[in-house]
């Protein structure tokens, strides 16, 4: 295929599985903040989620190849871009790339790991099976996914590991939403500011949201 | 003006380089940096030494043959100035001042400060041109172009192919260059038969010569002698996505 | 000898199509058969290897440069003139002719001006098609605007490059012909010699200049686009690597050398800053057209310019010049430039250079204005020179900017050598005694894409390709000869720089060669340069070796070149008795310093023919023959 062995073909790989996965994320801050509605407001969302099977199988089919080219474009181009540099100069300076866009492909694999985590942790509850919500029921016999998260979150490293977790992926997203944009030609002179500070926002949203969750349980502030 | 100079030195493509020390002394205000360094290769002729090789030719800042980067920075630290025009007055007596040649893999060292760019040559023959058989062009006038659309295709063509984004790029990537031509045709009637085709034989050209994949950190803009604008990335693009939805590439 | 243009008979406006019709063709299937090198990659050697290599002949393009697209062609910023009459203003082919013929003060060949003229219609329609972005008015037609005095706007231009858009156009072309596989190019490499078979051009000698190699390429027609010689001035407006070798040595293999005493010095430059200046910046003329030019009235006044009171300024182009004033043509404002710095008038640190003040403009007409018409070229100033030229007067001063003297050339564009063709500003014929503004584009243009492909044909239809190769002793000959003087370069081990001594040649022909030239130092520079040439051969300084990239090797065979080049020129101009165009002789101006042609005797091409290193060459003159105009005298008071 023609789209996957050239340079702009596979930054455009890149550029919409990565936008697909923004768009899971969104969906999955907006869906977990229902935890503010305290226990009934997230089980029942839970419940909703795992009533189709097979829409949920297939969106997380979709997730995991979407998640794996990314991945794999992600490290082929940096591979290649490493060769192509093989050389840096004396005095290194930069007049416009950030750290983030620097350092994409070790926020990306670091972004990777935490969600390995995170699925352990809460999709497949295996790291702490003593609060698994599989296990332990609500008062209307659903998985009782807030207490689950609740429990967490009281934990100090399991918080930090969150809030770290989703501070890498806001890094990783600071780059990655107007980088997006750019390679699908969704540039030009006047928007492109615009394009600029959207992104900043929507990377602050997603870390503040996510990072919210955490915090507010292990800081007492919510119950 | 008396300064330090880091200069890297390299014998040939394969051997081995490194930076060397020199003093400029006397230095006026008043010259150019290759003027400047003029000056230091005279006296290290005198001495019986190598002078320093660089590429120049105009300096008058169009040709896009110098290629020097002063300080981290690919033509030096004044904005929209290739080294031929940037002056002595921008630096401060006493200063240090690391040059290097343009470091890319597309680029290899054949001496001193000078590289061979020819790998953009060959981008360019893959697929920069108009497919224009001299003569029997229709009149100048038959074909109307929008104001604004001539001015768009004027400000991508100003590149003067220095391979300052190259050298700039942390990925070596040859992408304001390749989109600089892709927008300046793409955005002319003349240019739109072949627009397809060239925006895939050149982006396929850009990565057989060994430059690295665009990840948008626009430090090729920054650089940029001529003000070449990112945007044109952005038009390349599109003209790509274009070239694979509504033709049949070849 | 008495030399033939070989210009077809019959009224001016029918010889070009009288010469299409009768000249012979090669068939189209034994084109590839053929073999043609172009040296240089400027508007004519890229225009014309494209054109070639798409009629189907095997092109070898050979330049300097890192890359075809940086020859200096790539510099010109005012634009292209052509005869369109878009604007409906009265402009016409005859009309195009005669102010050529007229601006090179009646010393170019009839026949030649007019194709010139005709042609330069398709360069338009031609550039257009490649994708060149002109300037286009809100309709989506194209701009034009007028230039250089013109009584009509003709002039097309992108910007104010473009030079660069027409050139980045014919390598764009030539890259494609590069990807057919008809054109192959040879960059970093440099034309050493030209080889002679039997009389006829067959191919040259070049050294590569990354690795030292010295090699032969044959050919059947040698192709010489090798730009003019302005750099025998040291400081020019030129590119640093613009050089008089490939044409100079072709000359010393046979071609005549014509007219080498016509060089154009343009007014508007930045005034050179100190010893160390390796270069000299041009700025649009255009300027004139508002800032007013002015130096002290007392000499030796060293107040700053807003110091000196209104009534000590002496306007001297306004005062000298009534009707034209600030708007002089090109060699009367030098040359009144020159005089009031040698009154000892001159301001700048150097004392070489007089005020372009806008003082006045930007109080007539507002800075915001003055910005709009100029601002790039303000910027430019400032870039340079560091100064605010808003604020504070401009300094410029005259320079070196294009040379209308070259290789000698038939109509057909061949040399008097068979099979070597000479294109653009490396030969003579288009624009006489001087050069109008933005007609150089057109002719580098006019050479390469319209009249080679069609004369080099009539050659080559009458030889039979592949006639030599490079083992014949002509060849081995010329790359032993190469490599000798090479060696030799490298054997002297003196103790002055090449850039030294390029720096003394050009304050030589730059004092007494320049702007205003006289018996008395023109017979000071024959004397001058042969020696300072003597003292080069014992005393320049070459470090490296010649099997590597060697900067200081590929200067000093270029400055030992314009070392001897430099004489021809002065001798040239001595033989000149009379003043025209670019070429002014004080001993024959008017009472006013208008400068005086002798039609009589004079309205010649003089072909300078080498007669071997100890020898005078001798000098074979073209009559100039004018049927349709007749010879006016001009005048600017």
């Amino acid at each position: 295929m023609y789209l996957l062995k050239n340079s702009v073909g596979r930054k455009i790989i890149m550029s919409v599985t990565g936008f697909t996965m923004l768009t899971f994320v969104i969906v999955h801050l907006v869906g977990n903040a229902s935890i503010y509605d305290g226990p009934d407001g997230i089980n029942t969302y839970a419940a909703a989620l795992h009533h189709n099977s097979t829409f949920l199988l297939a969106v997380r089919l979709t997730l995991l190849g979407f998640c794996s080219l990314h991945v794999f474009f992600g490290t082929l181009l940096t591979l290649r871009n490493n060769a192509a540099k093989p050389q840096g100069y004396a005095v290194n300076k930069s007049l416009s790339a950030t750290f983030a866009s620097k350092n994409m492909i070790w926020t990306g694999l670091l972004v990777a790991v935490f969600i390995i985590y995170h699925l352990l942790h809460f999709t497949f509850q295996v790291t702490n099976p003593e609060i698994s919500a599989f296990k332990h029921l609500d008062a209307k016999g659903r998985h009782d996914v807030f207490t689950m998260i609740v429990l967490s979150f009281r934990h100090l490293f399991i918080a930090l590991a969150y809030v770290c977790g989703v501070g890498i992926l806001g890094l990783h997203l600071s780059h990655g939403i107007q980088s997006s944009i750019q390679t699908v030609g969704l540039n030009s002179r006047k928007i492109f500011p615009f394009i600029l500070k959207s992104g900043m926002i929507l990377w602050i949203i997603i870390f503040l949201g996510f990072s919210s969750f955490p915090i507010a349980i292990l800081t007492g502030i919510f119950k | 003006m008396n300064l330090t100079l880091y200069v890297w030195r390299q014998k040939g493509p394969d051997k081995p380089g490194r930076l060397e020390e020199y003093e400029a002394k006397g230095i006026s205000p008043d010259m150019s940096f290759l003027e400047m360094l003029d000056v230091v290769n005279e006296g290290l002729i005198k001495k019986g030494e190598e002078p320093i090789a660089f590429d120049h030719d105009c300096r008058e800042g169009i040709c896009g043959t110098c290629s020097q980067v002063i300080n981290g920075i690919p033509h030096g630290p004044q904005e929209k100035t290739t080294v031929c025009q940037l002056h002595m007055r921008h630096f401060r007596d006493g200063d240090a001042i690391y040059i290097e040649p343009f470091h890319a893999k597309a680029f290899p060292v054949i001496k001193d400060l000078i590289v061979d760019r020819s790998a953009l040559d060959r981008v360019m023959q893959a697929g920069g041109f108009v497919s224009a058989h001299t003569g029997g062009a229709p009149d100048a006038n038959a074909v109307l172009v929008p104001k604004s659309y001539a001015n768009v295709a004027m400000d991508a063509a100003e590149c003067i192919g220095c391979g300052a984004c190259v050298a700039a790029c942390p990925n070596g990537s040859a992408m304001l260059f390749t989109a600089a031509k892709v927008a300046h045709l793409a955005n002319l009637p003349q240019g739109k038969v072949g627009a397809a085709r060239r925006v895939c034989m050149m982006t396929d050209a850009m990565m057989n010569e060994g430059f690295g994949n665009c990840s948008n950190h626009y430090e090729c803009q920054a650089v940029c002698p001529k003000g070449i604008r990112v945007q044109f990335i952005a038009k390349l693009n599109r003209e790509f996505m274009k070239s694979q939805t509504t033709t049949r590439r070849d | 000898m008495i030399l033939d243009g070989k210009c077809p008979s019959g009224p001016l406006s029918e010889k070009w199509d009288k010469y299409r019709r009768e000249m012979k063709l090669v068939n189209p299937s034994n084109k590839r058969k053929f073999r043609i090198i172009v040296v240089g990659t400027g508007l004519a050697g890229a225009s014309a290897a494209a054109s070639l290599g798409e009629l189907g002949y095997n092109v070898d393009a050979f330049c300097y440069q890192d890359s075809a697209r940086r020859a200096h062609s790539i510099a010109a910023q005012g634009g292209i003139n052509a005869a369109k009459n878009y604007p409906n203003d009265g402009d016409s082919i005859f009309r195009l002719f005669y102010d050529t013929i007229k601006g090179g003060d009646f010393r170019s060949r009839e026949a030649n001006v007019y194709r010139l003229a005709a042609v330069s219609n398709n360069i338009i329609d031609q550039c257009v098609a490649q994708g060149v972005p002109f300037a286009r008015d809100y309709a989506g037609y194209l701009d034009n605007r007028s230039f250089g005095g013109a009584q009509v706007s003709r002039t097309f231009y992108a910007r104010g490059q473009t030079g660069q858009q027409l050139l980045l156009g014919a390598y764009s072309a030539l890259s494609r012909q590069v990807k057919n596989g008809s054109v192959k190019l040879h960059c970093r490499s440099e034309m050493l010699d030209i080889v002679i078979v039997d009389g006829e051009a067959k191919g040259i000698t070049v050294r590569d200049m990354v690795t030292g190699k010295i090699s032969s390429y044959a050919a059947d027609a040698v192709c010489l686009c090798t730009g003019g010689y302005a750099n025998v001035f040291y400081l020019s407006t030129n590119a640093m690597g613009s050089n008089v070798t490939a044409t100079y040595r072709a000359y010393k293999k046979g071609a005549f050398f014509a007219n080498p005493c016509y060089t154009q010095i343009h007014p508007t430059c930045i005034p050179v800053s100190g010893e160390h200046q390796s270069k000299l910046t041009l700025m649009s003329e255009s300027l004139r057209n508002d800032g007013r030019v002015w130096v002290p009235k007392s000499s030796g006044d060293k107040r700053l310019p807003h110091e000196i009171p209104e009534n000590e300024r002496d306007y001297y182009l306004e005062r000298k010049y009534p009707s034209f004033g600030n708007l002089a043509p090109r060699d009367i404002s030098s040359r009144a430039a020159k005089e009031v710095c040698d009154e000892g008038r001159g301001i700048g640190s150097s004392g070489r250079g007089v005020y372009l003040d806008f003082a006045e403009a930007i109080g007539r007409i507002g800075e915001g204005k003055v910005r709009e018409r100029y601002g790039n070229l303000f910027e430019m100033y400032e870039k340079i020179t560091g100064e605010n030229a808003y604020r504070q007067p401009m300094r410029i001063y005259p320079a070196p900017h294009y040379t209308m003297g070259g290789l000698w050339v038939d109509y057909e564009l061949q040399s008097n050598i068979p099979g070597l063709f000479v294109l653009g500003e490396a030969n003579f014929s288009d624009h006489g005694a001087n050069r109008l503004g933005a007609s150089a584009l057109m002719q580098g243009l006019a050479d390469g894409y319209f009249v080679i492909p069609y004369t080099i044909s009539n050659y080559l239809a009458q030889t039979k390709p592949g006639k030599v190769e490079t083992c014949s002793p002509e060849f081995v000959k010329s790359m032993v000869e190469c490599e000798a003087s090479i060696k030799r370069l490298l054997c002297i081990e003196g103790k002055k720089t090449v850039n030294e001594f390029h720096r003394e040649l050009g304050t030589i022909m730059w004092e007494n060669v320049g702007m205003a030239r006289s018996r008395e130092s023109l017979t000071k520079a024959l004397k001058l340069i042969p020696e300072l040439r003597a003292e080069f051969w014992k005393s320049v300084k070459i470090t490296g070796s010649e099997a590597e990239l060697n900067q200081e090797l590929e200067k000093a065979g270029r400055v030992a070149d314009f070392l001897e080049f430099g004489e021809l020129m002065a001798r040239d101009a001595l033989q000149r008795n009379e003043s025209c165009g670019g070429h002014f002789r004080v001993e024959y101006q008017t009472a006013e310093g208008e400068a005086t042609r002798d039609d009589k005797n004079f309205c010649y091409a003089a072909a300078w023919e080498y007669k071997g290193p100890d020898n005078e060459p001798e000098m074979h003159t073209e009559p100039l023959v004018f049927e349709n105009v007749h010879l006016a005298v001009r005048s600017y008071k």
